[in-house]
């Protein structure tokens, strides 16, 4: 990218050059795609009857908040959050490079690593969404009597902000996790204890108001579950954008939400920058 | 019979010597699914401290629900460590013209195709399933009569089997469409509709699911009918679904074979 910059064309010629390959790559298999994304909603059934068979025995409208309809909403909306915010493949695909030594290519060339992976994510969900969107819509509309439509334009505009830094933050996450590779040859354990905590901890399992009810504390101190886990940055990978939809968070609260997600953000591109830089430092690599 | 009986012991002492040469893998693989069915357990858990049950009046309170779970861990964990490994490399097989070499040998193309390969780091899951089973039927309100401790593992191997006849029809499907992950991914997907009790789907849209998960795709009495038969009292129409899953079982099994016969009958090369 420096090279272009330096020949006087179009400063991000670079980048979109590495998103049209990318674009072109993940179209060739757009039928595959398509089908697999329908299918993905297929659990989201059994959720429905689940909750509605929890809801009619427990005899009550509302658990932790949620109405049955509530439930089903965070659950179709928890499959939008993870669509910007999961990146399959990204940490182990960064420690195979690492271990194979094909990253050495991008080291020795005027590329960015981060950004080169930055610009393949970008391009990843720009396909994606343009093939998914036909069977998102269609689920969203056979169940929109689940959700509490419609929200106000500040709200909607805050949920697209935490859609955009979930985004980012599953990425530097995940690539700050891969860069791990520099120092440890095999990351698959730490990819493993990651995701586990990102499906348990991220609201992606279930709201994390369900966790409210279980003190953690002593006689001196009591925190609920909950806020311990509101405290991580996993939330904002799932949870915290159907929050904000269903109508959650409010006010003081979404605004201090958008600025601690905004802080998370900044926090993991740091990490991510200074791991790789740390990291290529120790890295030798042989042969061609 | 024997011929085979010997294959198979062949197949199966293989794969535990190339499961017990990287044994730090295989306690990897031990520990992930242990970690991923202990973070469902945490939820059930998470769900009965809201509700005393599963469905008003369904009679899955917690102990027998947690029946119904460790006859999932234990059936999908004889699956996945007997038959899945096998049959997820049979697409590339297909694909790459590996699949000639298993048809020219002189074994039976389906035995060798689906039980040469073993992943014994699965069974941990089921493991866990008996343990689990143990202690919830301890405290069950109503101890299962004998009966039913000689048929619950009787009906446990008609849930093995309607899996083992499903993910051999998508295997014939392979044979006939080249590539088809997707199908691979349905597998997986349909299979969540057996995670939960049958009870669930009421209504007018869960009860005609019921009946098509039921008697068309008899996905629904793989977990169901075993763990219904050990955790709650039978009533009539609970022997009569007994006998549907025994038929269910075996027509699943037979069906299945015409199929991967006919797909083989079509299989043309793909190596030169």
């Amino acid at each position: 990218m420096t090279a272009v910059a330096r020949s006087g064309g179009w400063p991000f010629h670079g980048w979109t050059t590495m998103l049209s390959i990318c674009v072109a790559d993940r179209l060739a298999h757009r039928g595959d795609f398509a089908l697999g994304t329908l299918m993905r909603f297929l659990p989201i059934v059994t959720q429905i009857f689940l909750w509605t068979a929890v809801f009619s025995a427990a005899g009550s409208t509302s658990i932790a908040g949620y109405s049955r309809n509530d439930f089903v909403a965070y659950y179709l909306l928890t499959m939008v959050a993870r669509s910007f915010s999961s990146m399959p493949g990204l940490a182990s695909g960064i420690a195979r490079s690492v271990r194979d030594g094909s990253v050495k290519k991008y080291l020795v060339q005027p590329v960015d690593y981060v950004g080169f992976l930055l610009a393949a994510r970008v391009a990843h969900k720009l396909v994606y969404f343009a093939v998914a969107a036909a069977p998102f819509a269609l689920v969203f509309f056979l169940c929109r009597s689940f959700f509490p439509w419609p929200p106000e334009p500040p709200v909607v505009a805050a949920y697209l902000a935490s859609l955009v830094m979930s985004f980012l933050l599953g990425f530097l996450l995940e690539a700050t996790l891969g860069m791990l590779g520099f120092w440890f040859l095999e990351v698959s354990s730490l990819i493993f204890v990651y995701m586990l905590a990102q499906f348990l901890l991220s609201g992606h399992m279930f709201p994390i108001d369900m966790l409210d009810g279980i003190a953690v504390g002593s006689a001196g101190w009591s925190l609920s579950l909950g806020d311990i886990v509101r405290l991580l940055p996993f939330q904002y990978t799932a949870y915290f954008p159907c929050a904000i939809w269903l109508g959650k968070l409010r006010g003081a609260d979404l605004a201090v939400g958008l600025a601690m997600e905004a802080a998370w953000v900044v926090a993991a591109a740091v990490a991510c920058r200074f791991a790789f830089l740390r990291g290529t430092r120790r890295y030798s690599g042989y042969g061609g | 019979m024997m011929r085979y009986l010997r294959i198979f012991a062949t197949f199966f002492q293989a794969s535990l010597v190339r499961d017990m040469t990287f044994r730090l893998n295989f306690l990897l693989e031990a520990t992930t699914s242990l970690g991923w069915m202990a973070m469902n357990l945490a939820f059930y858990l998470l769900v009965f401290s809201y509700t005393p049950e599963i469905g008003r009046d369904s009679g899955w309170t917690k102990e027998p629900f947690f029946v119904f779970v460790g006859t999932g861990l234990v059936i999908n964990a004889i699956v996945q460590a007997f038959f899945m490994p096998s049959v997820e490399e049979f697409a590339e097989m297909v694909r790459t013209g590996g699949l000639d070499t298993a048809l020219v040998k002189p074994v039976d193309a389906q035995f060798l195709l689906s039980l040469h390969r073993f992943k014994f780091s699965a069974l941990a899951n089921g493991l866990v399933g008996v343990v689990l089973i143990g202690w919830a039927v301890g405290r069950l309100e109503t101890p299962p009569p004998p009966v039913a401790w000689l048929l619950y593992p009787l009906l446990v191997g008609c849930g093995v089997a309607i899996l083992y006849a499903f993910i051999t029809a998508l295997a014939a499907a392979t044979i006939l469409m080249g590539r088809n992950q997707s199908l691979y991914d349905f597998w997986f997907y349909i299979t969540n509709f057996s995670r939960y009790p049958a009870e669930i789907y009421a209504g007018p849209w869960g009860g005609p699911l019921r009946m098509i998960c039921t008697f068309v795709i008899p996905i629904l009495l793989v977990v169901n009918v075993p763990a219904h038969t050990l955790a709650l009292p039978l009533s009539g129409g609970d022997r009569r679904l007994i006998l549907v899953t025994l038929a269910a079982a075996a027509a699943a099994v037979g069906l299945s074979r015409l199929a991967f016969q006919a797909a083989i009958a079509k299989y043309r090369s793909a190596s030169s």
